[in-house]
């Protein structure tokens, strides 16, 4: 279960926003979360608490294929991302590194609200409000990937997609 | 029942006839990644157990983003995309050849009817060629090094259909604007898009790329041309959409009296026409990018600059799309015209349009850019201000130092 204290975003947040294209290039991860949101944010580091969800509006990581969008959310402690909708690269890069991401297309999540996350089951209590939501039932392929923790364990494990 | 270009691409590469909405497994025929998302897929693909690639011949490196090196970290990354490259006899197209999109197609990596995937988000541009061009991530990339496939979720397609003879002074880029608008940056979210219409047969394959480019900015997962029209220097067999082919939505638009277009910053959908901004000042103009840094694009900047010098104050910053290009260019004398007007030619490659080198804005300027993206900080700078517009639109407004309607 994901339990955490909730950040709210608006529509349309880009890549660009979530992690700048000058800090993309390198392996060191780590280094990708000491700029995550910089641009969007300037004070989320200050408020931001490891384990804390993320709740944006429509299309979350529109833009750029860059998979260290993800991956700096994910280096910074963000437990989970909830959108109404994904841009889709940025969905599926989340899935294959093991982020936590959930499409619920209808819900009232407030700053701060606290919620409970049973990712796998899709299901999301908020704690604060005492009213569930319903994510959109992954597919059989993600959820697989999801069991594994990410594409890369899934493929040392299966040697090829299987649907 | 009919077909789309993309469910008959994908029905061929997965061996069974699929329909929108269905997952399928398809085998890929050529995929490619830069100096962004090359070193993680790299890692990623190690990591996976991989030994060796699947197919050499169907993987390319291009070292397009940050190229040359502007500094100690990148050039290790380069030179980890080097080694991988020799390790396993694979492609690799090293500084200057030019961005990944434009360097596919000079190099002929990518063909009609093909199932081709990049990790770059622009890789919608090879649509253009009648192509299922798709991007990714690293890690999905990975896999297709492993094992020469992708799982996908074939597309819905919505029909874009432009219709009229297009103005002298409207270019792809603006229709690909005008299509921003209309379908936003959202519109059309893991569907494809099909562009179709008698404005669009009459654009040769340059304008075509261009507005498959832009398909990213609407969120689609690929953008195809019906292929009425189009030229490719060798023989090829076009795929159709069949007459009965299903569409999530088909949106007429009328472009015989467009007029250029433009979007403010923060967004690519955030467009209006040119004129309503007419006068607005500019220091820096950006011509280049896999949106509109090709041959065609660079001979319109150079027919309005020719002969003439950009506005004081205001700085001009080229990048040819491909070494082909550039090529092209300094042999027709383009490039010389575009130097004698004050422009500055730097390296093929996306310069300074993803905001690591060669030409980050400084804060408070405004940019004009051929490029495809304006969001907030993309060129490096969060206090600058881009605005995207043509090929035309650009060279105009550096020669007048202020944002002008071509």
């Amino acid at each position: 279960m994901i339990y955490g204290s909730t950040h709210i975003y608006g529509d349309n947040i880009d890549t660009d926003r979530i992690i700048a294209g000058k800090y993309t290039k390198t392996l060191d991860i780590s280094s990708l979360a000491t700029h995550v949101m910089e641009d969007l944010d300037p004070i989320f580091h200050k408020k931001f608490v490891k384990g804390d969800i993320i709740v944006a509006g429509d299309n979350f990581g529109c833009g750029s294929s860059r998979e260290q969008a993800p991956m700096a959310l994910k280096a910074v402690g963000v437990s989970c991302v909830i959108s109404k909708f994904f841009a889709r690269i940025f969905f599926r890069n989340a899935i294959n590194i093991g982020l936590p991401v959930l499409e619920i297309p209808d819900h009232d999540i407030q700053e701060g609200d606290v919620l409970e996350i049973y990712f796998e089951q899709g299901k999301v209590f908020n704690k604060t409000k005492s009213k569930t939501y319903n994510a959109t039932q992954l597919s059989g392929v993600m959820m697989n990937i999801v069991k594994e923790g990410g594409l890369v364990n899934y493929l040392k494990k299966y040697k090829t997609y299987q649907i | 029942m009919g077909l789309t270009i993309t469910e008959k691409i994908l029905s061929k590469h997965a061996g069974r006839e699929v329909k929108a909405g269905e997952l399928c497994i398809v085998s890929v025929d050529g995929c490619m990644a830069t100096d962004t998302t090359a070193p993680l897929a790299i890692k990623s693909f190690k990591e996976m157990g991989g030994v060796s690639l699947h197919d050499k011949n169907k993987f390319h490196l291009i070292i397009d983003h940050a190229a040359p090196a502007p500094n100690e970290r990148i050039a290790n990354l380069h030179q980890l995309m080097r080694e991988f490259a020799d390790e396993q006899g694979a492609n690799l197209f090293d500084i200057g050849s030019g961005i990944c999109h434009q360097v596919m197609v000079d190099n002929r990596k990518v063909k009609p009817g093909d199932v081709f995937i990049g990790a770059d988000s622009h890789t919608p541009t090879c649509g253009a060629l009648n192509a299922f061009a798709c991007g990714v991530g690293s890690t999905d990339l990975a896999a297709i090094m492993l094992t020469g496939k992708i799982w996908l979720k074939v597309p819905h397609t919505i029909k874009v259909k432009l219709n009229g003879t297009l103005p002298m002074n409207v270019s792809g880029k603006d229709l690909a604007l005008f299509v921003c608008k209309h379908l936003t940056i959202s519109g059309a979210t893991y569907q494809a898009v099909e562009y179709d219409g008698s404005a669009v047969q009459q654009l040769n394959l340059s304008q075509r790329m261009a507005l498959c480019n832009m398909s990213a900015e609407l969120g689609a997962k690929t953008g195809l041309v019906n292929p009425i029209g189009l030229k490719l220097p060798y023989s090829f067999s076009p795929v159709f959409a069949d007459e009965k082919a299903t569409y999530s939505k088909i949106i007429d638009l009328n472009v015989g009296n467009l007029k250029p277009q433009l979007a403010i910053p923060d967004s690519p959908d955030d467009v209006h026409e040119v004129m309503q901004f007419n006068g607005t000042k500019i220091t820096y103009a950006f011509l280049g990018s896999c949106t509109n840094g090709r041959l065609d694009d660079l001979k319109t900047a150079a027919k309005i600059l020719k002969g003439k010098h950009i506005a004081k104050g205001v700085r001009l910053i080229i990048a040819p799309a491909s070494r082909q290009v550039l090529m092209d260019a300094l042999a027709d004398g383009t490039i010389q015209t575009l130097i004698a007007a004050g422009g500055t030619i730097i390296n093929s490659g996306c310069g300074p349009c993803v905001g690591t080198h060669e030409g980050v804005p400084g804060d408070g300027e405004v940019v004009i850019s051929s490029a495809n993206r304006n969001f907030k900080g993309r060129m490096g700078n969060p206090n600058a201000k881009i605005y995207l517009g043509s090929p035309e639109t650009v060279a105009m407004s550096a020669l007048y130092g202020c944002i002008t309607a071509p």
